[in-house]
């Protein structure tokens, strides 16, 4: 009966369980998938999991999401619940993006840039049309040209390009500054620092950033992007040992980087210039990269705004609710059983019913009376 | 692969004692100590993302983590029962991950972890009681920015919320609170008892149990310590009170316990019983009786009496 179903057990529980491992496994007759298969060619999702669970591991990554049956905020929550037993043991070297190796770089900012425009593996300009020689399964694809040339070992940023004129607004260095805001062990707190604002928007919902940066576009918060350079590649990362006290590569890690530009008209204190958003991804994740730094220009115009913000110029609200694990969570406590408090308001309902339902009565046998 | 292989033969005994790491209980228990120092402050604290959602106990988990030790025995209720479904989730996982003795008997308890009451047997000196807090922020409701709320805290504001209670007053003829009822902490902060009904907001105050409470989502932790005056607001007009009802429980007869409603069939049919589920079995067992009495409701899962 419905008391004992809500009540439920642990016998409910391990029993339900098993059923979901059924159901994640599917028919016994189709081949299991295997976590290469899944690292690599449904590495986009893997990329996403491995951005928003904030943990660089292809591998583990392909685990979340076969575990979660595909559902990647599932797979993000895994990932981060795993994340969150690893010792720490120190930041690496400030990535030096402008070093890497490029795979894709384009800017819409100028008709060429030095190094030139490398378009990459894109979704760009196919058509969007079902391919149905893929549901043949089989056959490798046709290969790649391969440039005659290759790309050079340093492209020039967006920022390169600018910084004769002082027109782009200049990164602040940040060598020797104390250790960096870690939102994975410190609270949100406001004002929030830049590097507070871009943990919390890498780790962001990419949905979520999308629908924020899009809106911007569309006039709530404007800051009239541009994309002054999107690049994806490999770059190093860098590690000092303290015993060492020199820098010894860790790794090479697949990145998406995104710088866009906005007009900013000037003030007192500064001439105009156009200022930046920055948006950077783990793997190839270029629509995140975009609203992630679209919504990092809004967030500093909104610091900037005189009168009340929009939704994505307002930093509390942007960077309380991006995270998708924790309003995944909360939305779905409600299912969890509420019957106490219900009871409760139950109880203060029914009161106000039965007091209103003896005003109207009252109320009627007046009116009666009156009219006759 | 190799190392994820590996990694699926070790036993989940590589967790360290109540799962979290030592570095980070340390932490919680400063927040803890603060918190205590503090009555109803609500202290920020580097709250981890645990193997359970959001919203689901996380910050009452990592409270009930950093307090426990092996001589613990562990309690853990939502709604008031020991076996409703994430109460028994939460309880499995202490017993797993820090392999301690649990009980659903109140007074055996050392450590009681909850959502949304209070035990109605009182709480002891030296039992610890956890609140799994959704939101910790009283004012919250009333307004939505952190900045704003901490400075109205600190500035001992609390203006907005008398003057929502008013509006009740004027709009319902009584103040509309029914769980999570604003209580002031030993006359300074205002402090959100989670939601419990206002039911159980009497047995807060001047508690010799130590009451803390955790918000894992929200990044707070808040206590009240033994002994301590926890007083709901209220107006002199309209004063404080606590939800009663017509019927007696069903199953034990208690009169004076916080009553569920349970819908027997689809013709308004209902029955009450003891929303805590160890006070109704106390009192079955020690020979009181309801009007219903017997009823399959009043036996385990398994068909023993619980």
């Amino acid at each position: 009966m419905a008391y004992v179903a809500v009540k439920g057990g642990e016998r409910a529980i391990s029993h339900a369980h098993l059923w979901l491992e059924e159901e994640r496994r599917g028919p016994g007759d189709v081949a299991e998938l295997s976590l290469a298969q899944i690292r690599e060619q449904l590495s986009l999702a893997v990329d996403r999991v491995m951005v928003e669970g904030s943990c660089c591991d292809a591998d583990l990554a392909a685990l979340a999401i076969k575990q979660a049956s595909g559902d990647l905020v599932e797979a993000i929550f895994l990932l981060r619940a795993y994340r969150t037993t690893l010792p720490r043991f120190g930041f690496s070297e400030p990535l030096e993006t402008a070093r890497m190796a490029i795979r894709r770089r384009i800017s819409a900012a100028f008709k060429d840039i030095p190094g030139g425009q490398v378009l990459g593996p894109t979704y760009d300009y196919t058509h969007r049309l079902i391919d149905f020689k893929l549901a043949a399964e089989g056959g490798a694809p046709e290969p790649a040209v391969v440039a005659a040339e290759p790309i050079a070992d340093r492209l020039p940023t967006i920022s390169d390009v600018f910084s004769k004129e002082d027109l782009l607004q200049v990164d602040e260095r940040s060598d020797g500054a104390e250790a960096p805001f870690d939102l994975t062990r410190d609270p949100m707190s406001f004002p929030a620092g830049r590097d507070q604002r871009l943990q919390a928007l890498a780790r962001g919902d990419e949905g979520f950033l999308l629908s924020l940066a899009y809106a911007s576009q569309r006039g709530w918060g404007s800051t009239h992007p541009l994309c002054g350079e999107i690049r994806m590649g490999e770059a190093s990362v860098e590690f000092t040992p303290p015993e060492l006290g020199f820098p010894i590569e860790l790794a090479e890690i697949t990145l998406t980087e995104c710088t866009m530009i906005s007009e900013f008209g000037g003030s007192m204190e500064r001439p105009p210039q156009y200022a930046k958003g920055y948006g950077l991804t783990f793997g190839r994740n270029e629509r995140k990269a975009m609203s992630m730094a679209i919504v990092d220009r809004a967030l500093a115009s909104g610091a900037e705004a005189s009168e009340t913000p929009h939704a994505v110029q307002d930093e509390e609200f942007v960077l309380y609710h991006s995270d998708n694990v924790e309003a995944s969570g909360f939305v779905q406590h409600l299912k969890l059983p509420h019957y106490v408090d219900f009871q409760a308001s139950l109880q203060f309902v029914r009161r106000l019913r039965k007091e209103w339902t003896a005003r109207r009565e009252a109320e009627l046998a007046a009116a009666r009376e009156a009219a006759e | 692969m190799s190392t994820l292989a590996d990694a699926s033969n070790r036993e989940t005994s590589l967790y360290n004692f109540a799962y979290l790491d030592e570095q980070t209980k340390r932490m919680i228990r400063r927040a803890i100590l603060k918190a205590i120092a503090i009555p109803g402050y609500q202290v920020p604290f580097g709250s981890r993302e645990m193997p359970v959602p959001y919203g689901w106990g996380t910050g009452g988990i990592q409270v009930t983590a950093a307090v426990i030790g092996p001589d613990d025995v562990f309690k853990c209720i939502d709604q008031g029962a020991d076996d409703t479904t994430n109460a028994v989730s939460i309880r499995r996982f202490f017993a797993r991950v820090a392999d301690v003795r649990t009980t659903e008997a109140t007074d055996e308890a050392t450590i009681i972890q909850s959502r949304h009451r209070i035990p109605e047997r009182p709480l002891e000196n030296g039992q610890i009681m956890v609140f799994q807090v959704p939101q910790p922020e009283p004012l919250r409701g009333l307004e939505p920015r952190e900045t704003e709320t901490r400075a109205m805290h600190a500035y001992e504001e609390y203006g907005l919320q008398y003057v929502s209670l008013y509006e009740n007053v004027s709009a319902y003829g009584r103040i509309a609170a029914t769980a999570g009822y604003p209580v002031m902490i030993d006359e300074r902060y205002l402090m959100s008892p989670s939601p419990i009904p206002k039911f159980d907001n009497p047995k807060m105050d001047m508690s010799p149990a130590l009451l803390l409470f955790g918000a894992g989502r929200e990044k707070r932790i808040y206590a009240v310590p033994p002994y301590t005056r926890v007083r709901s607001l209220d107006f002199e007009d309209y004063p404080f009170e606590t939800q009663t009802w017509e019927d007696a429980c069903a199953l034990c007869g208690a009169k004076d316990s916080y009553l569920d409603e349970v819908v027997l069939d689809d013709d308004d049919h209902r029955m009450f019983v003891c929303s805590d589920s160890s006070h109704c079995a106390t009192r079955r067992d020690a020979g009181f009786t309801g009007p219903m009495s017997g009823h399959e409701l009043a036996r385990g899962e398994d068909g023993d009496t619980a």
